[in-house]
């Protein structure tokens, strides 16, 4: 049995150290035609006063993903809450390939969530475990679930119990109020961790995914901050005249790369957090900007217009040389690697708009994945099933999310002003 | 701190050059400014729909500036797509406040340089930052000392107008001159 703990005390600290803020919804886009059918069966509960739908958070999880269909509640053939009461055949006749089953029992303050998961055609129990959440963290504890039956069917690991980081932008000119949210991936749980009369750009994920990096102007000029989300502490990095802008965490956590333009025009720099010295990556009279580190912490990408039009370069930290890794079309920006990195995200400017695109660094071959126009801000899940970004939809600001595949896509409506600058969180547990 | 008086003070005469831009439609009255309207290089969005010099004379009819002895009425200049080159009809606006720094050597300005909505944030605030150096190079070839002048890039952050089209990104491009 597990005990879901060191994220969520964090997230209680968070609790009371900041705003609540108006969840997103989902809005499925676009599904997969290859999505794996499976039965998410209602989970057993004592007396029926669950605050949350265990089965229903688990259903939706996995949906989302694109890579399943799960069975509509009505059309649940049977409802068994274990492994012993699951007759295959009645699941085969639905043509459910899967079937997860379970309940919840008080203990105490808290609850157990038992559940296990079926094989249909296979006709064998694949995994039956236990967690115990408290009350509040009901949520959490299904999306724990849904990571389990998700690993243990694609064999890639879940990235339902993550968060992400995002920018609001309510009202018009001067009155506009900007605020940076932290939510679970699904957009629920949203909290305001800060809000100012001043822009908010670029949050990015430590990669222990306990602290933020971000640009404010509160000073009256871009700078970078960082805030440790549990305590609310924050310190100013960078105060240097010009621009102060695009942090991003080495994987190790210790170094940040941004771009400033404090001799003439934007470079890449990357600090060290600890003895705030400064080692510059390029020196050139073009824009150089929105650095993003590979998985490996050898390289960094980064968008430069050296050529005439924003285009991706990898600086190798080890050789000191930059090669460009973008030829297709005269708009390439804002790079982000797979975890494998193996693939590289980017915004890709088409015929008909912004785009996310993906790279094959491979074979070099650019795919156009989103078929919105005005795409920002791609930001990659940790277990890279997942591209985040925002986009517009009327006049207003939205979150998307397509697979990586472009298979499958889902929006995040805000019933609040604009979202975005999206950053999917690092697994936090 | 130093972009409330900026909100407050050029909110009147920025709305009004927006209005007169837009009540003009467009004007090209300045015939001299034929030619830089349709600079939406990139082939993104509509043909430009020129900014025109009837802003010029729009903010001016306005102006309405009280006690601000000296500081020139129109401090707002735009700029056509993907690009940080002074358009000719706005050399008049930099001249005259070039010539109010030069002739006010303890007087200060911030350029703010912004840019419209399309393309990725951070790479506008470099292009926001480039219109902004660009107008500061202007002013120092006539004369302005560079110690009188700070330059701050907003990107795509604060638009001064909202809306998806070429009129609202034309107003958007835009260096504005804070005293």
């Amino acid at each position: 049995m597990k005990r879901l703990t060191p994220y969520l005390c964090g997230w209680l600290i968070l609790l009371f150290s900041s705003l609540a803020s108006a969840d997103l919804t989902i809005q499925i886009t676009k599904g997969s035609d290859q999505a794996i059918p499976i039965a998410v069966v209602p989970f057993a509960e004592q007396d029926g006063t669950l605050p949350e739908d265990i089965a229903d958070i688990v259903s939706n999880d996995l949906a989302r993903s694109g890579q399943f269909d799960p069975l509509a509640r009505s059309a649940l053939v049977a409802t068994p809450h274990t492994s012993d009461q699951v007759y295959y055949r009645d699941w085969r006749a639905v043509d459910s390939n899967y079937v997860v089953v379970g309940q919840v029992t008080p203990q105490g303050n808290d609850y157990r969530i038992q559940f296990e998961l079926m094989d249909v055609y296979g006709e064998k129990r694949m995994l039956g475990e236990a967690v115990t959440v408290s009350a509040n963290q009901l949520r959490a504890g299904a999306h724990y679930v849904s990571d389990k039956v998700f690993e243990a069917i694609t064999g890639v690991r879940g990235a339902f119990s993550t968060r992400i980081a995002y920018v609001t932008a309510q009202g018009a000119g001067d009155d506009r109020q900007f605020a940076l949210h932290v939510a679970d991936a699904d957009g629920h749980n949203g909290q305001q961790i800060l809000g100012s009369d001043d822009p908010i750009m670029s949050p990015a994920w430590s990669p222990d995914g306990k602290k933020l990096a971000y640009v404010s102007f509160e000073s009256g000029n871009s700078a970078i901050y960082v805030q440790n989300l549990a305590t609310g502490q924050r310190v100013q990095l960078t105060s240097f005249s010009g621009i102060n802008g695009a942090p991003a965490w080495s994987p190790d956590g210790r170094r940040l790369a941004m771009s400033l333009s404090k001799d003439g025009q934007p470079e890449i720099y990357v600090m060290d957090i600890g003895s705030r010295g400064l080692q510059r990556l390029t020196n050139n009279d073009s824009i150089d900007t929105e650095p993003s580190w590979a998985p490996d912490g050898q390289s960094l990408v980064f968008t430069s217009d050296r050529s005439g039009g924003p285009q991706l370069y990898r600086y190798n930290l080890g050789s000191g040389q930059s090669e460009r890794l973008t030829f297709t079309g005269n708009y390439n920006s804002r790079g982000r690697f797979s975890p494998d990195g193996k693939t590289l995200f980017m915004i890709h400017r088409g015929n008909d708009g912004f785009h996310v695109a993906r790279q094959d660094l491979d074979t070099n071959r650019l795919t156009i994945l989103s078929d919105s126009r005005w795409d920002e801000s791609p930001s990659v899940a940790p277990n890279g099933s997942m591209v985040i970004f925002a986009t517009q939809q009327g006049n207003r600001g939205v979150l998307s999310v397509v697979s990586a595949d472009g298979n499958a896509s889902y929006r995040l409506p805000s019933a609040q002003g604009d979202v975005r600058e999206p950053a999917w969180s690092p697994f936090m547990n | 701190m130093k972009f409330k008086p900026y909100a407050k003070g050029l909110a009147v005469a920025v709305s009004l050059a927006v209005m007169a831009g837009c009540s003009s439609s467009g004007g090209t009255q300045d015939g001299s400014m034929n030619g830089t309207g349709g600079g939406t290089a990139g082939g993104m969005g509509a043909g430009g729909q020129g900014v025109s010099g009837g802003q010029v004379s729009g903010t001016q009819m306005g102006g309405g500036q009280q006690q601000q002895a000296g500081i020139p009425d129109v401090r707002t200049i735009y700029f056509d797509y993907d690009k940080d080159t002074i358009r000719p009809e706005f050399e008049s606006v930099l001249n005259s406040n070039a010539q109010y720094l030069r002739s006010h050597p303890n007087a200060n300005v911030v350029l703010q340089g912004h840019t419209d909505e399309r393309g990725t944030r951070e790479y506008n605030l470099g292009l926001g930052e480039r219109r902004a150096q660009s107008v500061e190079r202007f002013l120092t070839v006539q004369g302005v000392s560079p110690s009188q002048i700070d330059v701050v890039s907003y990107g795509e952050e604060r638009p001064a107008v909202e809306g998806h089209n070429e009129q609202a990104y034309a107003k958007n491009r835009r260096v504005i001159l804070d005293y």
